[in-house]
């Protein structure tokens, strides 16, 4: 009867201090408390972003947008390089999985091991977004502006993704258009073995010849502005928690190779960063969604 | 059983932390067999995802899809997206294995985004809505025109 007595009393006093309620560790519990405060910055982001894109009678297929591979040059592949994106962040999580895991098991060299295959995944994928950003922003697209065509990339303050002008228009766009941009776009849909020296001195009618008569030439109008900012904002917020994820799993490598986790006589820092880790994920599955799936 | 706890006895991660009471116990075997179908899960959903992103892809390339259609792909897409959200914090961040309490005190917040989502993308729609009816001149200029798509053009490649 005493012994049941004292055990009642230990279960109704949940919050009289001396214990977790939730069973969980302190940091634990606040690093969760963070990533829920982190989930409703990106959510206000991405809605936000949802909210202009309704307001909008047109919006940019991401398919058109995003169909470039390093490597590959203008060749179109809808989805294919953020697939690759996609699945580095998937095999960086499984790898700090084990990372945690191995820290539960106290064994310092699978510790070491998983997470610098996070690390280098991490990394990977910040290279993957350079190189996609780079891509955007130096890109030279068709864009008919002012009735003539100019060569534009993605930034904040332009769109190149607007709808394709039909042919009739874009006869007379050319018509307007400064013959170096003409040349250049001869040369980049390589309708003509001539240089762009050469070009640049051939007859004005003679390259719009060219472009007009090519399947491959489309001339898009600018697009809503509004696309480059959220686009850059959220998946640069993203990549900025990436970046902060790789350092803190780096130093977290460190910790462990000077033992500090071993003297400590537990591994739940490695369990903390696992979770930051996890959301950097979490988050990336939902900007996937957003920016490149619907 | 008994309730004592003597910390020098106590070589679990949280000796450290003896006001945990509870730890979660996975031995190796069934860990991996966990991680390992949760990872096959996520990387077929993605798959799948993909597909269908390229089928949206292929059907406005060959003409004008219905959007009714078009709406239901997305919607698929979305839900696969909330499944694998569930796995990665479920199984990869471990929330599945804690304590009910402490699951809702994150679940429920987050429920809120219900109402976000409704919301702030009904508000943007109407605002669509109210321009294309009060400024006409907005409307011809950025409603997108049905004009055949390359369809016409594409053949020959």
């Amino acid at each position: 009867m005493a012994h049941e007595a004292t055990v009642n009393t230990h279960r109704t006093k949940w919050w009289s201090g001396g214990k977790s309620p939730f069973n969980i560790e302190y940091g634990k519990v606040m690093m969760w408390y963070f990533l829920m405060s982190d989930a409703f910055t990106f959510g206000a982001f991405l809605i936000s972003y949802g909210t202009i894109r309704f307001s909008h009678n047109y919006w940019p297929d991401p398919n058109v947008v995003f169909n470039a591979f390093p490597g590959a040059g203008h060749a179109n592949l809808p989805l294919a390089f953020v697939s690759v994106m996609t699945f580095i962040l998937i095999i960086s999580s499984v790898t700090m999985v084990l990372a945690v895991h191995a820290g539960h098991n106290r064994d310092k060299k699978g510790v070491e091991k998983w997470l610098i295959w996070t690390i280098i995944g991490g990394l990977a994928f910040l290279s993957c977004q350079a190189w996609e950003w780079h891509h955007l922003i130096t890109g030279e697209h068709a864009t008919l502006i002012d009735g003539k065509i100019e060569l534009i990339g993605q930034t904040t303050k332009r769109n190149p993704w607007g709808e394709l002008v039909a042919g009739q228009e874009v006869v007379a766009a050319l018509q307007n258009t400064d013959t170096h941009v003409l040349a250049k776009l001869v040369e980049e849909h390589h309708l003509s073995t001539q240089t762009h020296a050469e070009l640049m001195k051939a007859p004005k009618e003679q390259l719009i010849q060219l472009l007009s008569s090519s399947s491959d030439f489309h001339v898009r109008k600018p697009g809503p502005v509004a696309f480059g900012g959220f686009f850059y904002e959220i998946t640069g917020f993203h990549g900025f928690h990436v970046f902060s994820g790789v350092i803190i799993n780096i130093i977290m490598l460190l910790m462990t190779r000077a033992n500090v986790f071993e003297r400590k006589g537990h591994y739940l820092m490695i369990e903390k960063a696992g979770l930051y880790w996890h959301f950097v994920d979490l988050v990336w599955v939902f900007v996937f969604l957003c920016f490149y799936l619907i | 059983m008994s309730q004592h706890y003597d910390p020098t006895k106590d070589i679990s991660p949280s000796a450290a932390y003896p006001e945990v009471t509870f730890h979660q116990h996975h031995d190796d075997k069934s860990f991996y067999r966990r991680v390992k179908r949760t990872t096959i899960i996520l990387s077929i959903v993605t798959v799948v995802e993909l597909l269908i992103g390229l089928l949206i892809y292929k059907l406005f390339l060959n003409g004008t899809p219905s959007p009714a259609f078009i709406l239901f792909l997305k919607g698929v897409v979305c839900i696969l997206t909330l499944a694998k959200a569930y796995y990665i914090v479920a199984v990869f961040m471990h929330l599945g294995d804690e304590i009910r309490n402490f699951i809702l005190t994150i679940v429920v917040p987050l429920l809120l985004f219900i109402w976000f989502i409704i919301a702030f993308l009904s508000d943007g729609n109407s605002y669509k809505n109210l321009r294309n009816t009060y400024d006409k001149h907005h409307e011809e200029t950025t409603m997108p025109q049905p004009h055949t798509p390359p369809a016409a053009e594409q053949p020959q490649k």
